[in-house]
């Protein structure tokens, strides 16, 4: 999926991630946790992973973890980029790459 | 060298006889020589001890640069005095070199990180650190490494000369103008004076600081005027509304509810659960809405509570007036019922730290404990307690009298969500122990209840109860799958902080956190 345009998904409520995605040339990524010391890596392998499934291979990810579990952020990194390409108008997929 | 729970030591802490921590009840029955302080003799009468300002009282008992200051922390968030005190010793007086002997530092004490930072505080000593003194020491910006000690480690070390206070700066709601002193009939109460009393009689000099001066005398009192050099009258002490913060609250989530029901419900099944048990609870949401439920188990039984320990809330207060305690005996108010109540029952009585918890003495209360309830930060498979350290390895927490009544209790239960967040608060290995498992029985949790394997007894009496209980690794298993597998945390090598066991044994150090990176 091709980035379009900036898009924004989640909320900084504990236990959420807010993530937004924003045209770029390569692929950029940026992660403040709460809980980074423990699970940093789990959380950038985790976006990474979604971000590979959803076929975007460029734009600027920026996430803001407030300890949201794995399922909360691919669920928000999925929905950032649906809504950044146009996909969240109608028949979303939800789950339809993540879950493949 | 390697102590009891499996904690690493560094042997250059271990210097002037100090030990690593060998398991409880280490030291029973060996003798200590207790310190004592030097005293200004009051021979030649005076009409008051009142002093215009704070740095007349200073220069009066001799301030000077090195010197060892407490003060006590009834007002917990709403402290004005030790914030005070120490910008006039700072900022008017120019001292440097200062050790300061705290019953615990959080954001009323937020100034003392910036002159930590400028290397003008350079040693500290406190039953708890929150707020920026937490990452200022973290970050190891403090001068020497923090001691962390227990409610009953505090007057130890003081009655064993490993701390001196030259001059204890303590707050109080009400005195007289010779220093007749208590936490009530003030302005600003905070109730119990427990934590500031044993200081008036260890330190070399002791000022009282008051906001509601009385008429000569002030009795009965919590601080004697034999005790006191100087009193000094200022605008307010404190701001009592801040005393229940948001660790001294009275939950209403379902789950906390039901972790509190299942608590009574361990505490009904053990057979210290008869008339005349004793019973403390700590300050943590769940654990203080056990007194909720335990009503009901009491008056079930038809029994009553002889004592109940430590810190106080108006729930424990409701119980006595109900005519379900017999005795109060206080070293804390968590909120304004509870500092209110206080004397107002002749059964509620206010005792020190040391009377409370000290492992030094010929025998503290916490030794006639029945049960605690207690939270906790982090709980291992080997059922150490965190209480200080955050996930983060941020010093931000209290020990307070956690590791006293858990080796002094009978049954000591912790209660605990499994999980806050993302953080799996039953884990393989806490940060930091601050109680260590061979004091700790139970584990109640939202997803199941654990015993620690050591108290067959109390196993059997959950079994035949009907109590449902699993392996504590099921618990740490459980947690795991729902948050992942936290990687350990990574460090520097020095040590910002040792915590005392509450025998004087090191039981664990907490090292400066080396900064996250991706790489």
């Amino acid at each position: 999926m091709l980035i379009e345009k900036s898009a924004m998904a989640g909320t900084l409520e504990s236990s959420d991630a807010q993530v937004t995605v924003e045209p770029a040339e390569g692929l950029e990524l940026n992660i403040q946790s709460s809980v980074l010391n423990q699970y940093g890596h789990q959380i950038k392998a985790t976006i990474l992973e979604t971000l590979n499934r959803l076929e975007v291979t460029a734009g600027k990810v920026t996430v803001i973890d407030k300890g949201a579990l794995d399922c909360t952020l691919k669920a928000r990194v999925e929905c950032a980029v649906f809504r950044s390409c146009g996909k969240s108008e109608s028949n979303i997929p939800w789950g339809g790459v993540i879950n493949d | 060298m390697r102590n009891a729970v499996g904690r690493e030591i560094p042997d250059y802490l271990l210097t002037n006889g100090r030990e690593v921590y060998q398991g409880k009840n280490y030291k029973d029955g060996q003798y200590i020589k207790k310190a004592s302080p030097t005293v200004r003799r009051g021979e030649k009468p005076v009409e008051d001890k009142l002093c215009q300002t704070i740095r007349e009282a200073c220069e009066k008992c001799g301030a000077h640069d090195g010197m060892t200051f407490s003060f006590h922390t009834e007002f917990r968030d709403g402290d004005y005095v030790a914030s005070m005190v120490c910008k006039v010793l700072v900022e008017e007086m120019g001292l440097k070199d200062l050790h300061v002997a705290a019953t615990s530092l959080g954001s009323a004490q937020d100034i003392f990180a910036d002159y930590m930072e400028q290397g003008i505080i350079v040693e500290a000593q406190t039953s708890g650190v929150r707020g920026r003194i937490g990452e200022v020491i973290s970050a190891g910006k403090l001068k020497n490494p923090a001691i962390i000690r227990s409610h009953g480690g505090r007057p130890r070390a003081v009655e064993a000369g490993e701390v001196h206070i030259d001059i204890a700066f303590l707050a109080a709601a009400t005195s007289d103008c010779c220093g007749n002193a208590k936490g009530t009939g003030g302005k600003n109460n905070c109730g119990s004076m427990g934590f500031a009393n044993h200081d008036s009689h260890y330190a070399d000099h002791t000022v009282i600081i008051t906001d509601t001066l009385v008429p000569f005398p002030n009795l009965p009192s919590s601080i004697s005027c034999i005790d006191v050099d100087a009193v000094c009258v200022v605008e307010a002490i404190g701001d009592p509304k801040k005393i229940a913060t948001k660790e001294a609250r009275m939950t209403d989530n379902p789950r906390e509810l039901m972790m509190a029901e299942n608590v009574a419900k361990v505490i009904a099944a053990t057979p210290y659960f008869k008339d005349g048990f004793s019973f403390q609870t700590g300050v943590g949401g769940p654990s203080l809405a056990v007194n909720r439920f335990l009503e009901e188990h009491m008056r079930k039984q038809n029994i009553k509570m002889s004592f109940a320990l430590g810190g106080t809330s108006s729930a424990i207060c409701a119980l006595q007036d109900k005519g379900l305690v017999d005795y109060i005996l206080d070293t804390q108010d968590f909120d304004q019922g509870a500092a209110a109540h206080l004397f107002t029952n002749p059964h509620h009585v206010e005792i020190d730290l040391s009377e409370y918890a000290n492992a030094a003495n010929k025998g503290a209360y916490v030794n006639k404990l029945d049960y605690v309830v207690l939270s906790a930060l982090e709980v291992d498979t080997k059922f150490n307690v965190n209480v200080i350290t955050g996930s983060d390895g941020v010093l931000r927490g209290a020990p307070g009298g956690h590791p006293d009544t858990a080796a002094g209790s009978k049954c000591c239960i912790i209660v605990t969500p499994l999980t806050r967040g993302r953080m799996a608060t039953v884990c393989k290995d806490v940060v930091t122990v601050t109680t260590p498992g061979d004091c700790v029985d139970v584990l109640v949790t939202d997803y199941g209840i654990a015993v620690n394997p050591a108290r067959q007894d109390i196993i059997e009496c959950l079994d035949q109860a009907g109590i449902k209980h699993v392996a504590i690794e099921s618990l740490q298993e459980k947690a795991y799958s729902l948050v992942g597998e936290p990687e350990p945390l990574q460090w520097e090598d020095q040590v910002v902080a040792i915590v005392e066991a509450r025998d004087g044994t090191i039981l664990d150090v907490v090292k400066k956190v080396k900064p996250f990176s991706f790489e």
